[in-house]
Protein backbone atom coordinates (compact mmCIF):
# COMPACT_ATOMS: atom_id res chain seq x y z
CA UNK A 1 0.00 0.00 0.00
CA UNK A 2 1.15 3.57 -0.90
CA UNK A 3 3.54 4.68 1.85
CA UNK A 4 2.07 8.41 2.46
CA UNK A 5 -1.39 7.10 3.43
CA UNK A 6 -0.07 5.44 6.47
CA UNK A 7 0.82 9.11 7.84
CA UNK A 8 -2.70 10.89 6.64
CA UNK A 9 -4.60 8.05 9.01
CA UNK A 10 -2.05 8.71 12.35
CA UNK A 11 -0.61 12.07 12.51
CA UNK A 12 -4.18 13.98 13.17
CA UNK A 13 -4.64 12.08 16.65
CA UNK A 14 -1.20 12.06 17.42
CA UNK A 15 -0.23 15.83 16.68
CA UNK A 16 -3.63 16.98 18.27
CA UNK A 17 -2.48 14.78 21.43
CA UNK A 18 1.21 15.93 21.08
CA UNK A 19 -0.17 19.44 20.66
CA UNK A 20 -2.26 19.57 23.85
CA UNK A 21 0.63 17.65 26.17
CA UNK A 22 3.71 19.32 24.90
CA UNK A 23 3.08 22.77 26.51
CA UNK A 24 1.96 21.18 29.66
CA UNK A 25 4.70 18.31 30.23
CA UNK A 26 7.48 21.00 29.11
CA UNK A 27 6.06 23.64 31.56
CA UNK A 28 6.17 21.31 34.73
CA UNK A 29 9.52 20.21 33.88
CA UNK A 30 10.46 23.67 33.89
CA UNK A 31 8.41 24.53 36.66
CA UNK A 32 9.98 21.98 38.53
CA UNK A 33 13.21 23.99 38.46
CA UNK A 34 11.74 27.26 39.64
CA UNK A 35 11.06 28.19 43.61
CA UNK A 36 7.41 29.50 42.01
CA UNK A 37 5.49 29.99 45.47
CA UNK A 38 3.16 32.28 46.60
CA UNK A 39 5.82 35.14 47.43
CA UNK A 40 8.12 34.61 44.24
CA UNK A 41 5.13 33.88 41.88
CA UNK A 42 8.17 33.77 38.69
CA UNK A 43 9.55 31.40 36.79
CA UNK A 44 12.84 31.98 38.11
CA UNK A 45 16.21 29.32 38.08
CA UNK A 46 17.13 27.31 41.45
CA UNK A 47 18.42 24.32 39.91
CA UNK A 48 17.81 20.91 41.78
CA UNK A 49 16.75 22.47 44.69
CA UNK A 50 13.50 21.39 44.91
CA UNK A 51 14.48 17.43 43.77
CA UNK A 52 17.08 17.77 46.62
CA UNK A 53 14.17 18.84 48.85
CA UNK A 54 12.14 15.99 48.06
CA UNK A 55 14.69 13.35 48.08
CA UNK A 56 16.24 14.38 51.62
CA UNK A 57 13.73 16.42 53.16
CA UNK A 58 10.09 15.17 52.28
CA UNK A 59 8.69 12.27 54.21
CA UNK A 60 5.18 13.11 53.66
CA UNK A 61 5.77 12.48 50.16
CA UNK A 62 7.09 9.11 50.24
CA UNK A 63 4.68 8.34 52.97
CA UNK A 64 1.98 9.18 50.52
CA UNK A 65 2.76 7.38 47.74
CA UNK A 66 3.37 4.16 49.91
CA UNK A 67 -0.24 4.71 50.96
CA UNK A 68 -1.09 5.02 47.62
CA UNK A 69 0.74 2.09 46.39
CA UNK A 70 -1.03 0.06 49.40
CA UNK A 71 -4.68 1.62 48.59
CA UNK A 72 -4.50 0.97 45.11
CA UNK A 73 -2.50 -2.39 44.63
CA UNK A 74 -5.96 -3.36 47.65
CA UNK A 75 -8.46 -2.77 45.90
CA UNK A 76 -7.22 -3.76 42.74
CA UNK A 77 -6.74 -7.33 43.93
CA UNK A 78 -9.98 -7.46 45.63
CA UNK A 79 -11.43 -5.91 42.64
CA UNK A 80 -9.86 -8.77 40.33
CA UNK A 81 -10.95 -11.40 42.91
CA UNK A 82 -14.58 -10.30 43.25
CA UNK A 83 -14.68 -9.05 39.44
CA UNK A 84 -13.58 -12.62 38.46
CA UNK A 85 -16.19 -14.29 40.72
CA UNK A 86 -19.00 -12.03 39.76
CA UNK A 87 -17.75 -12.89 35.85
CA UNK A 88 -17.73 -16.82 36.56
CA UNK A 89 -21.00 -16.75 38.02
CA UNK A 90 -22.88 -15.32 34.93
CA UNK A 91 -20.73 -16.24 32.34
CA UNK A 92 -22.96 -19.61 31.87
CA UNK A 93 -26.06 -19.64 32.26
CA UNK A 94 -28.35 -18.83 35.31
CA UNK A 95 -31.50 -17.38 36.34
CA UNK A 96 -31.89 -13.43 35.66
CA UNK A 97 -28.40 -13.51 33.68
CA UNK A 98 -28.84 -10.05 31.86
CA UNK A 99 -30.69 -8.62 34.85
CA UNK A 100 -27.58 -9.37 37.29
CA UNK A 101 -24.85 -8.36 34.64
CA UNK A 102 -25.97 -5.04 34.37
CA UNK A 103 -26.76 -4.77 37.81
CA UNK A 104 -23.27 -5.61 38.46
CA UNK A 105 -22.41 -2.74 35.37
CA UNK A 106 -24.03 -0.09 37.16
CA UNK A 107 -21.45 1.56 39.72
CA UNK A 108 -18.65 2.15 36.60
CA UNK A 109 -21.42 4.55 35.01
CA UNK A 110 -21.72 6.74 37.96
CA UNK A 111 -19.71 9.84 38.53
CA UNK A 112 -17.20 8.67 41.24
CA UNK A 113 -17.08 12.03 43.30
CA UNK A 114 -21.27 12.68 43.52
CA UNK A 115 -21.78 8.71 44.45
CA UNK A 116 -19.30 9.41 47.24
CA UNK A 117 -20.55 12.14 48.24
CA UNK A 118 -24.00 9.64 48.80
CA UNK A 119 -21.11 7.59 50.69
CA UNK A 120 -20.12 10.49 52.82
CA UNK A 121 -23.64 10.47 54.23
CA UNK A 122 -23.97 6.38 54.20
CA UNK A 123 -21.28 6.45 56.36
CA UNK A 124 -22.10 9.58 58.26
CA UNK A 125 -21.14 8.24 62.15
CA UNK A 126 -24.70 9.65 64.28
CA UNK A 127 -26.50 10.01 61.05
CA UNK A 128 -25.43 7.23 58.52
CA UNK A 129 -27.84 3.98 57.97
CA UNK A 130 -24.74 1.93 58.43
CA UNK A 131 -24.02 2.79 62.16
CA UNK A 132 -27.56 2.61 62.59
CA UNK A 133 -28.45 -0.70 61.41
CA UNK A 134 -25.06 -2.34 63.05
CA UNK A 135 -26.23 -0.47 65.89
CA UNK A 136 -29.36 -2.60 65.93
CA UNK A 137 -27.21 -5.60 65.86
CA UNK A 138 -25.62 -4.31 69.05
CA UNK A 139 -22.52 -3.42 67.54
CA UNK A 140 -20.82 -0.13 68.80
CA UNK A 141 -20.79 2.89 66.09
CA UNK A 142 -17.25 2.61 64.20
CA UNK A 143 -15.66 5.63 63.58
CA UNK A 144 -15.91 5.00 59.38
CA UNK A 145 -14.21 8.30 58.84
CA UNK A 146 -12.35 9.58 61.46
CA UNK A 147 -10.18 6.55 62.37
CA UNK A 148 -7.05 6.79 60.90
CA UNK A 149 -7.24 3.13 60.27
CA UNK A 150 -10.73 2.65 59.52
CA UNK A 151 -10.61 5.22 57.44
CA UNK A 152 -8.35 3.58 54.29
CA UNK A 153 -10.96 0.78 54.72
CA UNK A 154 -14.04 2.96 53.68
CA UNK A 155 -11.77 4.42 50.79
CA UNK A 156 -11.05 0.72 49.90
CA UNK A 157 -15.05 -0.56 50.25
CA UNK A 158 -15.58 2.59 48.05
CA UNK A 159 -13.13 2.06 45.78
CA UNK A 160 -14.33 -2.00 45.26
CA UNK A 161 -18.09 -0.95 44.86
CA UNK A 162 -17.05 2.15 42.10
CA UNK A 163 -14.60 -0.12 39.77
CA UNK A 164 -15.12 -3.48 40.33
CA UNK A 165 -17.89 -3.35 37.43
CA UNK A 166 -14.77 -2.33 35.46
CA UNK A 167 -13.18 -5.34 36.15
CA UNK A 168 -16.56 -7.42 35.30
CA UNK A 169 -16.64 -5.95 32.41
CA UNK A 170 -13.44 -6.62 30.91
CA UNK A 171 -13.05 -10.20 32.72
CA UNK A 172 -16.56 -11.14 31.39
CA UNK A 173 -16.03 -10.02 27.62
CA UNK A 174 -12.62 -12.13 28.20
CA UNK A 175 -14.75 -15.36 29.16
CA UNK A 176 -17.06 -14.73 26.53
CA UNK A 177 -14.47 -14.50 23.95
CA UNK A 178 -12.78 -18.36 24.98
CA UNK A 179 -12.56 -20.45 22.56
CA UNK A 180 -14.92 -23.61 23.40
CA UNK A 181 -12.84 -26.44 22.33
CA UNK A 182 -10.38 -26.98 25.47
CA UNK A 183 -13.65 -27.77 27.98
CA UNK A 184 -15.15 -29.73 25.51
CA UNK A 185 -11.69 -31.80 26.36
CA UNK A 186 -11.81 -31.15 29.88
CA UNK A 187 -15.46 -32.44 29.97
CA UNK A 188 -14.75 -36.11 28.58
CA UNK A 189 -11.46 -36.41 30.60
CA UNK A 190 -14.64 -35.64 33.47
CA UNK A 191 -12.39 -33.23 34.97
CA UNK A 192 -14.35 -31.35 38.44
CA UNK A 193 -15.25 -27.87 38.32
CA UNK A 194 -11.88 -26.80 40.16
CA UNK A 195 -9.58 -28.27 38.18
CA UNK A 196 -11.14 -27.05 35.21
CA UNK A 197 -10.89 -23.69 36.26
CA UNK A 198 -7.07 -24.17 37.38
CA UNK A 199 -5.86 -25.92 34.40
CA UNK A 200 -8.32 -24.49 31.51
CA UNK A 201 -10.26 -21.26 32.24
CA UNK A 202 -7.44 -19.56 34.09
CA UNK A 203 -4.68 -20.25 31.63
CA UNK A 204 -6.81 -19.05 29.13
CA UNK A 205 -7.39 -16.21 30.59
CA UNK A 206 -4.01 -15.14 32.06
CA UNK A 207 -3.44 -12.18 29.31
CA UNK A 208 -6.94 -10.40 29.46
CA UNK A 209 -5.85 -10.87 33.33
CA UNK A 210 -2.79 -8.91 33.27
CA UNK A 211 -4.31 -6.82 30.58
CA UNK A 212 -7.11 -5.77 33.25
CA UNK A 213 -4.67 -5.91 36.36
CA UNK A 214 -2.61 -3.02 34.61
CA UNK A 215 -5.19 -1.25 33.23
CA UNK A 216 -7.32 -0.33 36.65
CA UNK A 217 -3.49 -0.22 38.27
CA UNK A 218 -2.93 2.77 36.03
CA UNK A 219 -6.65 3.95 37.07
CA UNK A 220 -6.02 3.06 40.78
CA UNK A 221 -3.30 5.16 41.15
CA UNK A 222 -4.87 8.15 40.09
CA UNK A 223 -7.32 7.73 43.00
CA UNK A 224 -8.28 11.23 44.02
CA UNK A 225 -12.45 12.01 43.85
CA UNK A 226 -13.07 9.73 46.62
CA UNK A 227 -10.28 10.95 48.83
CA UNK A 228 -11.18 14.45 48.26
CA UNK A 229 -14.64 14.04 49.17
CA UNK A 230 -14.69 11.35 51.85
CA UNK A 231 -12.31 12.16 54.01
CA UNK A 232 -9.92 15.31 52.34
CA UNK A 233 -6.78 13.01 52.93
CA UNK A 234 -8.06 13.30 56.76
CA UNK A 235 -7.85 12.11 59.30
CA UNK A 236 -4.70 14.04 59.81
CA UNK A 237 -3.13 12.27 56.87
CA UNK A 238 -4.56 8.98 57.33
CA UNK A 239 -6.20 8.66 53.42
CA UNK A 240 -3.70 11.19 51.80
CA UNK A 241 -2.72 10.04 48.00
CA UNK A 242 0.23 11.58 46.36
CA UNK A 243 -2.21 12.93 43.98
CA UNK A 244 -3.71 14.44 47.15
CA UNK A 245 -0.41 15.57 48.48
CA UNK A 246 0.42 17.22 45.22
CA UNK A 247 -2.99 19.35 45.10
CA UNK A 248 -2.15 20.48 48.32
CA UNK A 249 1.19 21.57 47.67
CA UNK A 250 -0.12 23.25 44.27
CA UNK A 251 -3.19 25.00 44.58
CA UNK A 252 -3.60 24.85 48.53
CA UNK A 253 -0.03 26.39 49.53
CA UNK A 254 0.89 27.79 45.94
CA UNK A 255 4.30 26.40 46.49
CA UNK A 256 3.77 25.72 42.39
CA UNK A 257 7.37 24.90 42.16
CA UNK A 258 7.64 21.95 44.14
CA UNK A 259 4.28 20.78 43.63
CA UNK A 260 5.57 20.32 39.43
CA UNK A 261 8.54 18.78 41.35
CA UNK A 262 6.36 15.92 42.98
CA UNK A 263 4.69 15.48 39.64
CA UNK A 264 7.57 15.08 37.36
CA UNK A 265 9.08 12.79 40.36
CA UNK A 266 5.92 10.95 40.33
CA UNK A 267 5.16 10.51 36.57
CA UNK A 268 8.62 8.90 36.17
CA UNK A 269 8.30 6.75 39.16
CA UNK A 270 4.69 5.55 37.83
CA UNK A 271 5.50 4.81 34.57
CA UNK A 272 8.94 2.57 35.72
CA UNK A 273 7.09 0.54 38.36
CA UNK A 274 4.05 0.46 35.98
CA UNK A 275 6.59 -1.05 33.38
CA UNK A 276 8.09 -3.38 36.03
CA UNK A 277 4.72 -4.82 37.08
CA UNK A 278 3.55 -5.41 33.98
CA UNK A 279 6.82 -7.42 32.94
CA UNK A 280 6.53 -9.66 36.48
CA UNK A 281 2.78 -10.03 36.08
CA UNK A 282 3.69 -11.64 32.66
CA UNK A 283 5.97 -13.98 33.88
CA UNK A 284 4.28 -14.96 36.73
CA UNK A 285 0.69 -16.06 35.17
CA UNK A 286 1.78 -16.99 31.61
CA UNK A 287 3.50 -20.23 31.73
CA UNK A 288 4.77 -21.59 28.64
CA UNK B 1 -21.02 -30.33 46.86
CA UNK B 2 -22.41 -29.21 44.49
CA UNK B 3 -25.40 -28.04 45.92
CA UNK B 4 -23.14 -25.95 48.61
CA UNK B 5 -21.31 -24.27 45.80
CA UNK B 6 -24.75 -23.51 44.40
CA UNK B 7 -25.66 -21.72 47.83
CA UNK B 8 -22.68 -19.94 47.98
CA UNK B 9 -22.79 -18.87 44.48
CA UNK B 10 -26.61 -17.18 45.10
CA UNK B 11 -25.65 -15.93 48.61
CA UNK B 12 -22.49 -14.08 47.05
CA UNK B 13 -24.61 -12.73 44.06
CA UNK B 14 -27.22 -11.27 45.81
CA UNK B 15 -24.76 -9.70 48.64
CA UNK B 16 -22.92 -8.31 46.07
CA UNK B 17 -26.20 -7.06 44.24
CA UNK B 18 -27.58 -5.68 47.62
CA UNK B 19 -24.43 -3.84 48.01
CA UNK B 20 -24.73 -2.58 44.43
CA UNK B 21 -28.20 -1.00 45.15
CA UNK B 22 -27.97 -0.01 48.56
CA UNK B 23 -26.43 3.76 48.49
CA UNK B 24 -28.90 4.25 45.32
CA UNK B 25 -31.79 3.45 47.84
CA UNK B 26 -30.45 5.25 50.23
CA UNK B 27 -30.72 8.02 48.19
CA UNK B 28 -33.37 7.54 47.01
CA UNK B 29 -35.05 7.62 50.27
CA UNK B 30 -33.06 10.61 51.33
CA UNK B 31 -34.10 12.51 48.99
CA UNK B 32 -37.67 12.91 50.27
CA UNK B 33 -36.68 13.69 53.19
CA UNK B 34 -36.42 17.49 54.93
CA UNK B 35 -34.15 18.93 57.93
CA UNK B 36 -36.28 17.14 60.35
CA UNK B 37 -36.01 13.63 59.09
CA UNK B 38 -32.39 13.51 58.49
CA UNK B 39 -31.38 15.36 61.58
CA UNK B 40 -33.46 13.66 64.54
CA UNK B 41 -32.63 10.07 63.65
CA UNK B 42 -32.14 7.84 61.00
CA UNK B 43 -35.20 6.78 59.00
CA UNK B 44 -35.51 4.90 56.15
CA UNK B 45 -38.92 4.55 54.95
CA UNK B 46 -41.10 7.01 53.97
CA UNK B 47 -44.40 7.37 55.24
CA UNK B 48 -43.37 4.80 57.91
CA UNK B 49 -40.44 6.57 59.07
CA UNK B 50 -40.94 9.73 57.99
CA UNK B 51 -43.23 12.18 56.00
CA UNK B 52 -42.05 12.73 52.64
CA UNK B 53 -41.85 15.93 50.78
CA UNK B 54 -41.18 17.18 47.63
CA UNK B 55 -38.70 19.98 48.21
CA UNK B 56 -35.37 18.21 47.77
CA UNK B 57 -36.86 18.06 44.00
CA UNK B 58 -38.15 21.28 43.47
CA UNK B 59 -35.32 22.99 44.59
CA UNK B 60 -33.33 21.77 41.30
CA UNK B 61 -35.22 23.33 38.74
CA UNK B 62 -35.14 26.42 40.99
CA UNK B 63 -33.11 29.25 40.03
CA UNK B 64 -30.61 30.52 42.24
CA UNK B 65 -31.89 33.37 43.28
CA UNK B 66 -34.98 32.42 44.77
CA UNK B 67 -32.70 29.44 46.82
CA UNK B 68 -32.35 27.08 44.74
CA UNK B 69 -29.45 24.85 43.42
CA UNK B 70 -30.56 25.12 39.92
CA UNK B 71 -28.19 22.27 38.13
CA UNK B 72 -30.21 22.70 34.62
CA UNK B 73 -27.35 24.75 33.30
CA UNK B 74 -24.35 22.93 33.97
CA UNK B 75 -26.21 19.63 32.96
CA UNK B 76 -26.53 20.89 29.23
CA UNK B 77 -22.60 21.88 29.98
CA UNK B 78 -21.76 18.16 30.76
CA UNK B 79 -23.55 16.93 27.34
CA UNK B 80 -22.05 19.30 25.53
CA UNK B 81 -18.24 18.94 27.18
CA UNK B 82 -18.59 15.35 27.50
CA UNK B 83 -20.12 14.77 23.79
CA UNK B 84 -17.87 17.05 21.78
CA UNK B 85 -15.06 15.82 23.15
CA UNK B 86 -16.22 12.35 22.75
CA UNK B 87 -16.88 12.79 19.57
CA UNK B 88 -13.30 14.27 18.42
CA UNK B 89 -11.76 11.32 20.38
CA UNK B 90 -13.46 8.98 18.38
CA UNK B 91 -12.85 10.40 14.98
CA UNK B 92 -8.97 10.79 15.43
CA UNK B 93 -8.08 8.05 17.60
CA UNK B 94 -9.67 5.68 14.97
CA UNK B 95 -8.18 6.86 12.71
CA UNK B 96 -5.10 6.39 14.59
CA UNK B 97 -6.48 3.03 15.18
CA UNK B 98 -6.69 2.05 12.33
CA UNK B 99 -3.29 3.05 11.13
CA UNK B 100 -1.68 1.57 14.05
CA UNK B 101 -3.40 -1.48 13.08
CA UNK B 102 -3.11 -1.95 9.41
CA UNK B 103 0.40 0.07 8.60
CA UNK B 104 3.97 -0.26 10.04
CA UNK B 105 5.68 2.38 11.46
CA UNK B 106 9.55 2.32 11.76
CA UNK B 107 11.16 5.38 13.28
CA UNK B 108 14.35 4.84 15.15
CA UNK B 109 13.59 2.65 17.86
CA UNK B 110 9.85 3.34 17.84
CA UNK B 111 7.79 0.70 16.32
CA UNK B 112 3.66 0.59 16.38
CA UNK B 113 3.24 -0.48 19.84
CA UNK B 114 5.40 1.99 20.84
CA UNK B 115 3.34 4.48 19.57
CA UNK B 116 0.07 2.89 21.30
CA UNK B 117 1.50 2.68 24.33
CA UNK B 118 2.09 6.39 23.81
CA UNK B 119 -1.42 6.91 23.63
CA UNK B 120 -2.59 5.19 25.89
CA UNK B 121 0.55 5.86 28.47
CA UNK B 122 -1.64 9.32 28.61
CA UNK B 123 -4.21 7.69 31.39
CA UNK B 124 -1.20 7.24 33.64
CA UNK B 125 -0.64 11.10 34.71
CA UNK B 126 -3.19 12.08 37.26
CA UNK B 127 -5.05 14.77 36.55
CA UNK B 128 -3.23 16.72 39.06
CA UNK B 129 -0.39 16.65 37.36
CA UNK B 130 -1.57 18.17 34.32
CA UNK B 131 -3.99 20.25 36.08
CA UNK B 132 -1.58 23.46 37.13
CA UNK B 133 -0.08 23.74 33.38
CA UNK B 134 -3.54 23.69 32.05
CA UNK B 135 -4.84 25.95 33.86
CA UNK B 136 -1.68 28.71 33.07
CA UNK B 137 -1.76 26.94 29.14
CA UNK B 138 -5.63 28.08 28.82
CA UNK B 139 -5.09 31.33 30.56
CA UNK B 140 -2.75 32.09 28.40
CA UNK B 141 -4.70 31.62 25.17
CA UNK B 142 -7.99 32.97 26.86
CA UNK B 143 -9.92 29.62 27.23
CA UNK B 144 -9.98 29.41 31.28
CA UNK B 145 -13.59 28.99 31.81
CA UNK B 146 -15.26 28.18 28.98
CA UNK B 147 -16.40 25.32 27.28
CA UNK B 148 -14.02 25.23 24.47
CA UNK B 149 -11.14 24.50 27.26
CA UNK B 150 -12.68 22.16 28.68
CA UNK B 151 -13.11 20.53 26.00
CA UNK B 152 -9.68 20.14 24.36
CA UNK B 153 -8.60 19.00 28.07
CA UNK B 154 -10.82 15.80 27.76
CA UNK B 155 -9.78 14.92 24.20
CA UNK B 156 -6.20 14.22 26.26
CA UNK B 157 -8.64 11.58 28.33
CA UNK B 158 -10.36 10.32 26.07
CA UNK B 159 -8.31 10.08 22.85
CA UNK B 160 -6.27 7.27 24.66
CA UNK B 161 -9.59 5.24 25.27
CA UNK B 162 -10.60 5.02 21.67
CA UNK B 163 -7.19 4.29 20.36
CA UNK B 164 -7.20 1.44 23.16
CA UNK B 165 -10.06 0.12 22.07
CA UNK B 166 -10.04 0.21 18.38
CA UNK B 167 -6.62 -1.05 18.06
CA UNK B 168 -7.55 -3.85 19.64
CA UNK B 169 -10.79 -4.29 17.46
CA UNK B 170 -9.53 -3.30 14.05
CA UNK B 171 -6.99 -5.89 14.83
CA UNK B 172 -9.37 -8.64 14.81
CA UNK B 173 -11.34 -7.05 11.53
CA UNK B 174 -9.83 -9.34 8.76
CA UNK B 175 -6.69 -7.69 6.27
CA UNK B 176 -8.92 -9.19 3.16
CA UNK B 177 -11.56 -6.72 3.91
CA UNK B 178 -9.53 -4.32 3.04
CA UNK B 179 -7.43 -6.04 0.30
CA UNK B 180 -10.69 -7.01 -1.57
CA UNK B 181 -11.51 -3.28 -1.21
CA UNK B 182 -8.36 -1.99 -2.86
CA UNK B 183 -8.32 -4.62 -5.63
CA UNK B 184 -11.70 -4.10 -6.44
CA UNK B 185 -10.34 0.29 -7.32
CA UNK B 186 -11.32 1.86 -3.89
CA UNK B 187 -8.31 4.08 -2.48
CA UNK B 188 -7.15 3.40 0.58
CA UNK B 189 -9.34 6.10 2.01
CA UNK B 190 -12.48 4.99 0.46
CA UNK B 191 -11.67 1.54 1.68
CA UNK B 192 -11.37 2.68 4.80
CA UNK B 193 -14.75 4.60 4.96
CA UNK B 194 -16.62 2.36 2.60
CA UNK B 195 -15.63 -1.57 3.90
CA UNK B 196 -13.82 -1.09 7.37
CA UNK B 197 -16.09 1.59 9.36
CA UNK B 198 -19.22 -0.47 8.54
CA UNK B 199 -17.72 -3.47 9.99
CA UNK B 200 -16.32 -1.39 13.11
CA UNK B 201 -19.87 -0.45 13.98
CA UNK B 202 -19.85 -2.34 17.33
CA UNK B 203 -16.34 -1.47 18.34
CA UNK B 204 -17.02 2.31 17.62
CA UNK B 205 -20.22 2.25 19.75
CA UNK B 206 -18.34 0.41 22.60
CA UNK B 207 -15.42 2.84 22.28
CA UNK B 208 -18.19 6.15 22.15
CA UNK B 209 -19.76 4.76 25.10
CA UNK B 210 -16.20 4.20 27.51
CA UNK B 211 -15.50 8.32 26.33
CA UNK B 212 -18.97 8.88 27.28
CA UNK B 213 -18.49 7.54 30.84
CA UNK B 214 -14.74 8.64 31.40
CA UNK B 215 -15.74 11.64 30.05
CA UNK B 216 -19.36 12.37 32.38
CA UNK B 217 -17.53 10.90 35.11
CA UNK B 218 -14.49 13.82 35.59
CA UNK B 219 -14.67 16.00 38.22
CA UNK B 220 -11.19 17.17 39.00
CA UNK B 221 -10.43 19.25 35.35
CA UNK B 222 -13.44 20.91 35.77
CA UNK B 223 -13.06 21.51 39.38
CA UNK B 224 -9.68 23.07 38.58
CA UNK B 225 -10.46 24.70 34.87
CA UNK B 226 -13.80 26.60 35.57
CA UNK B 227 -15.44 28.86 38.03
CA UNK B 228 -18.33 31.05 37.54
CA UNK B 229 -19.11 31.49 33.84
CA UNK B 230 -19.32 27.59 33.18
CA UNK B 231 -19.83 24.71 35.75
CA UNK B 232 -20.53 20.79 35.26
CA UNK B 233 -22.77 18.37 37.06
CA UNK B 234 -19.91 17.13 39.13
CA UNK B 235 -18.32 20.16 40.40
CA UNK B 236 -22.35 21.52 41.20
CA UNK B 237 -23.51 18.53 43.17
CA UNK B 238 -20.09 18.42 45.39
CA UNK B 239 -20.46 22.17 46.11
CA UNK B 240 -23.72 21.51 47.92
CA UNK B 241 -21.54 19.25 50.31
CA UNK B 242 -19.92 22.18 52.33
CA UNK B 243 -20.64 22.40 56.32
CA UNK B 244 -24.64 22.46 56.40
CA UNK B 245 -25.41 19.89 54.06
CA UNK B 246 -28.93 19.60 52.47
CA UNK B 247 -29.10 16.03 52.18
CA UNK B 248 -32.10 16.06 50.83
CA UNK B 249 -31.30 17.68 47.58
CA UNK B 250 -28.17 16.53 47.22
CA UNK B 251 -29.24 12.91 47.09
CA UNK B 252 -31.81 14.12 44.38
CA UNK B 253 -29.22 15.91 42.39
CA UNK B 254 -26.94 13.37 42.85
CA UNK B 255 -29.57 10.74 41.32
CA UNK B 256 -30.40 12.82 38.53
CA UNK B 257 -26.82 13.16 37.97
CA UNK B 258 -25.80 9.54 37.56
CA UNK B 259 -29.41 8.28 35.89
CA UNK B 260 -28.74 9.12 32.38
CA UNK B 261 -25.18 6.69 32.37
CA UNK B 262 -27.13 4.07 33.66
CA UNK B 263 -28.67 3.81 30.51
CA UNK B 264 -25.47 2.83 29.05
CA UNK B 265 -25.08 -0.05 31.61
CA UNK B 266 -28.04 -1.34 29.26
CA UNK B 267 -26.37 -0.90 26.18
CA UNK B 268 -23.01 -2.48 27.36
CA UNK B 269 -24.70 -5.55 28.94
CA UNK B 270 -26.71 -5.84 25.44
CA UNK B 271 -23.34 -5.92 23.45
CA UNK B 272 -22.13 -8.39 25.91
CA UNK B 273 -24.70 -10.88 25.47
CA UNK B 274 -24.21 -10.30 21.69
CA UNK B 275 -20.65 -11.02 22.31
CA UNK B 276 -19.78 -7.97 20.48
CA UNK B 277 -17.67 -6.82 23.21
CA UNK B 278 -15.62 -9.56 23.81
CA UNK B 279 -13.26 -8.38 20.54
CA UNK B 280 -13.46 -4.81 21.20
CA UNK B 281 -11.89 -5.01 24.94
CA UNK B 282 -9.40 -7.34 24.76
Amino acid sequence: MNFKHKFVFLFPGLFVLIGILIFPIIFTIRLSLSGWNSYTPEMNFIGITNYIRLFTDDPRFWESFFRLSFLSVTTVILQYIIGFALAMMVWRDIKFKRFFRVIFLIPMMTTPVIMTVIWRTFFHESLGPVNDLLGGLGVKPILWLSDPVIAKFTVIIVEVWQWTPFMFLLLLAGLLSLPKEPFLAAAIDGASPFRKFVYVTFPLMAPISIGAIIIRLIEASKIMDTVFVLTSGGPGTATETSSFYIYIKGLREFQMGYAATLSFTYLVIMIISLTIIAKVLTKLMIKE
Amino acid sequence: MTKLYTFLKYFFISFWTVFVVAPFLWAVSTSFKDFQSVNSKVTYIPWLDFEPTLEGWRVLIKSPAKGGVDIVEPYFNSIFVTCTASLISIVLGTLAAYALSRFTFKAGFVRNNDITFFFISQRIMPPIVLSIPFFIFLSTIGLLDSLLGLVVVYIVLLMPIAVWIMVDFFNRVPKELDETALIDGCNPYQAFYKVVLPNSIPGLIVAGMFCIIFGWIDFFFAFILTFTEVQLLPVKVVALNSSITPWWSLSASALVSVAPLIIVAFVVERYLSKGNLSGALK
